[in-house]
């Protein structure tokens, strides 16, 4: 089981946090992996300047966009 | 740039504050205390006291009071009882207008007979007159002035009286902390309590917990000296202060200040409203009318005044707990301090069924103070966003704003009875539709009450009070990104989020007792 984090501060907000989050909730859903992800909104992860900061479990900080989404749960399915 | 104040009260308690911010941030408070007031009165003349020497002392009370206060006094504002002398004038005085008639009813309609003729003229003795006021009513040449004490118009509640010594006494029993006495005494004789030193404490211990985690394991931080990130909360009616720096520039400011992240208070206000519509719809029907319950102030009126009207009170926690207990669900380590206008806010925290929620809270004046006390120039600082929370959040901070986004939402599904509001500006207001209430004599079946007028921005610890303050918090609010309640809070978890209470346990005379507890603790 993953925790992915994904910043919904102000910062990431303005940068469409909530569409990342969202995109990642509707996969999770329609490949039905909510037994391998869980999808936390989590109040600023410190890396405003790189919104939108996604963060699995307590690994490293990185950004992200709603169009990687998809690529992003592949890798992290493989990793 | 100076910092403008209304007043020179407000600037002179701002002066202590500051000083106090600053040593607490240097960690040398002890040995900084007893030179604070020769800074803040420098001397040789007094401002506006007999000398000073007592200007400077009752300077030691105010730092005594940014330091928390009397632990033994359970409620948040405490009268400076050497502050408060200069009202020594009497209630009543017999003016010029005084034609010494024939009838001097004056004599007649006093009911101690403190009213005799001398000189043709009337005279009040003032050590019998228990300022009745029938003089003043008796008089045809209206020649009686009531020059009642500032403090004690204030208080729509009737909380405050004065003692034999001529000085200001609150009465516990009802003081609801809005702070109107904090805001009008002339001397500046009465003050809320500060916690501005402990939150200075956590800003500092985060720091350095920040920086010894970063020094040992920079991934991992599963247990042990996990980072403590301190959350600043920050009211809607904050786009009506520091009006010289955009929001944006303020919350760069308070992220200087060492907070971890600013999150909006109107957040939790969409939490609310969204809650509180559905329990409208839910209970109205049975109860009748349903009141709002966000202002503390408010709150505390009907526990004192009208404790058989709870049932009607909404079983919501205000937006400030919601969002609170929002972040500590997603940051269970966090600490949770709020900023606001509101001095009530201070009291609403320590409450048995909501202690453990927000940590601390600062006033606007605290937090200008604080700033400043780092030389953090707001105006010259980058942007720094905030952003979360709808338009219909955002303008809770204003009277009517609570009552426009629970119309909004109840239009858009509908309880069995029609939405029938009446928006209470002012606890006088609010004490007339409770009577009313009380009575069954209310045709509206909500009631929203705020204890000051013109909303939370009329709050007594706001930094400015004027009609411009309106315009900023709608202006703050339709440049929010998401368009309603649900949108904002589409991402979150809430069901983790525990936000009814039991107003039931919480009886006027145990929260006192609660209050004691926890300052003696």
């Amino acid at each position: 089981m993953k925790t992915i984090n994904v910043c919904v501060g102000s910062a990431c907000h303005l940068k469409g946090a909530y569409q990342v989050v969202n995109r990642l909730q509707k996969i999770v859903e329609e490949k039905k992996l909510e037994e391998t992800f869980v999808i936390k909104a989590a109040f600023c992860l410190g890396h405003c300047t790189n919104a939108v900061s996604v963060k699995v479990d307590d690994g490293e900080v990185f950004p992200l966009t709603e169009h990687e989404v998809e690529s992003f749960l592949e890798n992290q399915l493989q990793g | 740039m100076m910092r403008k104040f209304e007043n020179h009260v407000q600037e002179m308690k701002y002066e202590v504050l500051k000083e106090v911010s600053r040593a607490a941030f240097q960690g040398n408070l002890e040995e900084a205390i007893p030179s604070i007031p020769f800074r803040t009165d420098p001397g040789p003349s007094p401002r506006i006291r007999c000398c000073i020497h007592k200007e400077r002392v009752i300077t030691m009370d105010r730092i005594r009071l940014a330091l928390g206060g009397d632990k033994k006094n359970p409620n948040i504002i405490e009268v400076i009882d050497e502050a408060c002398d200069e009202c020594t004038i009497n209630r009543f005085i017999i003016t010029e207008a005084c034609r010494g008639c024939l009838a001097h009813r004056c004599t007649g309609a006093c009911p101690v007979n403190a009213i005799s003729i001398i000189g043709f003229k009337a005279v009040i003795d003032q050590e019998k007159c228990i300022e009745c006021g029938k003089c003043k009513e008796s008089c045809p040449y209206n020649a009686v002035a009531d020059v009642m004490r500032p403090c004690r118009r204030a208080c729509e509640v009737g909380a405050l009286s004065i003692d034999e010594q001529k000085k200001a006494v609150i009465d516990e029993e009802k003081c609801i902390r809005c702070g109107a006495c904090v805001y009008q005494c002339p001397f500046g004789a009465i003050m809320d309590k500060s916690s501005i030193n402990d939150v200075i404490k956590i800003l500092k211990e985060s720091k350095v917990s920040k920086t010894s985690q970063n020094a040992n394991e920079p991934t991992k931080s599963k247990n042990g000296n996990k980072e403590m990130k301190v959350y600043a909360i920050i009211a809607p009616s904050i786009s009506s202060q520091f009006t010289y720096a955009s929001i944006g520039q303020v919350i760069g400011g308070i992220k200087t200040l060492g907070f971890h992240d600013v999150i909006e208070v109107a957040l939790g206000a969409d939490m609310v409203a969204l809650e509180e519509a559905r329990e409208y719809r839910k209970v109205v029907g049975d109860i009748g009318t349903m009141t709002s319950s966000c202002c503390p102030a408010f709150v505390d009126h009907v526990y004192k005044v009208y404790p058989e009207l709870k049932k009607h009170l909404s079983s919501l926690v205000s937006p400030m707990i919601a969002i609170s207990r929002l972040i500590k669900s997603m940051d269970p380590e966090g600490k949770v301090v709020f900023v606001g206008p509101c001095t009530a806010k201070k009291e609403e925290i320590q409450k048995k069924d909501l202690k453990g929620s927000t940590d601390f809270v600062l006033t606007f004046e605290e937090l200008a103070a604080m700033l400043d006390s780092q030389d953090i120039a707001l105006d010259q600082l980058e942007e720094s966003p905030l952003d979360n929370a709808s338009f219909y959040g955002r303008i809770f901070a204003r009277s009517g704003g609570l009552t426009k986004a629970l119309g909004k939402l109840l239009e858009e599904e509908p309880g069995e009875s029609p939405f029938n509001p009446i928006t209470c500006d002012g606890i006088l207001e609010c004490d007339k539709a409770l009577k009313r209430l009380k009575f069954r004599r209310l045709e509206h079946n909500f009631i929203e009450g705020m204890a000051c007028k013109g909303g939370c921005i009329g709050g007594a610890a706001s930094l400015s009070h004027g009609p411009k303050d309106k315009s900023a918090v709608d202006k703050y609010g339709k440049m929010a990104l998401e368009p309603n309640q649900q949108e904002s809070l589409r991402v979150f978890d809430l069901q983790s989020v525990e936000y009814h209470r039991d107003h039931q346990i919480n009886a006027a005379q145990s929260i006192l007792k609660d209050a004691v507890s926890v300052n003696t603790e």
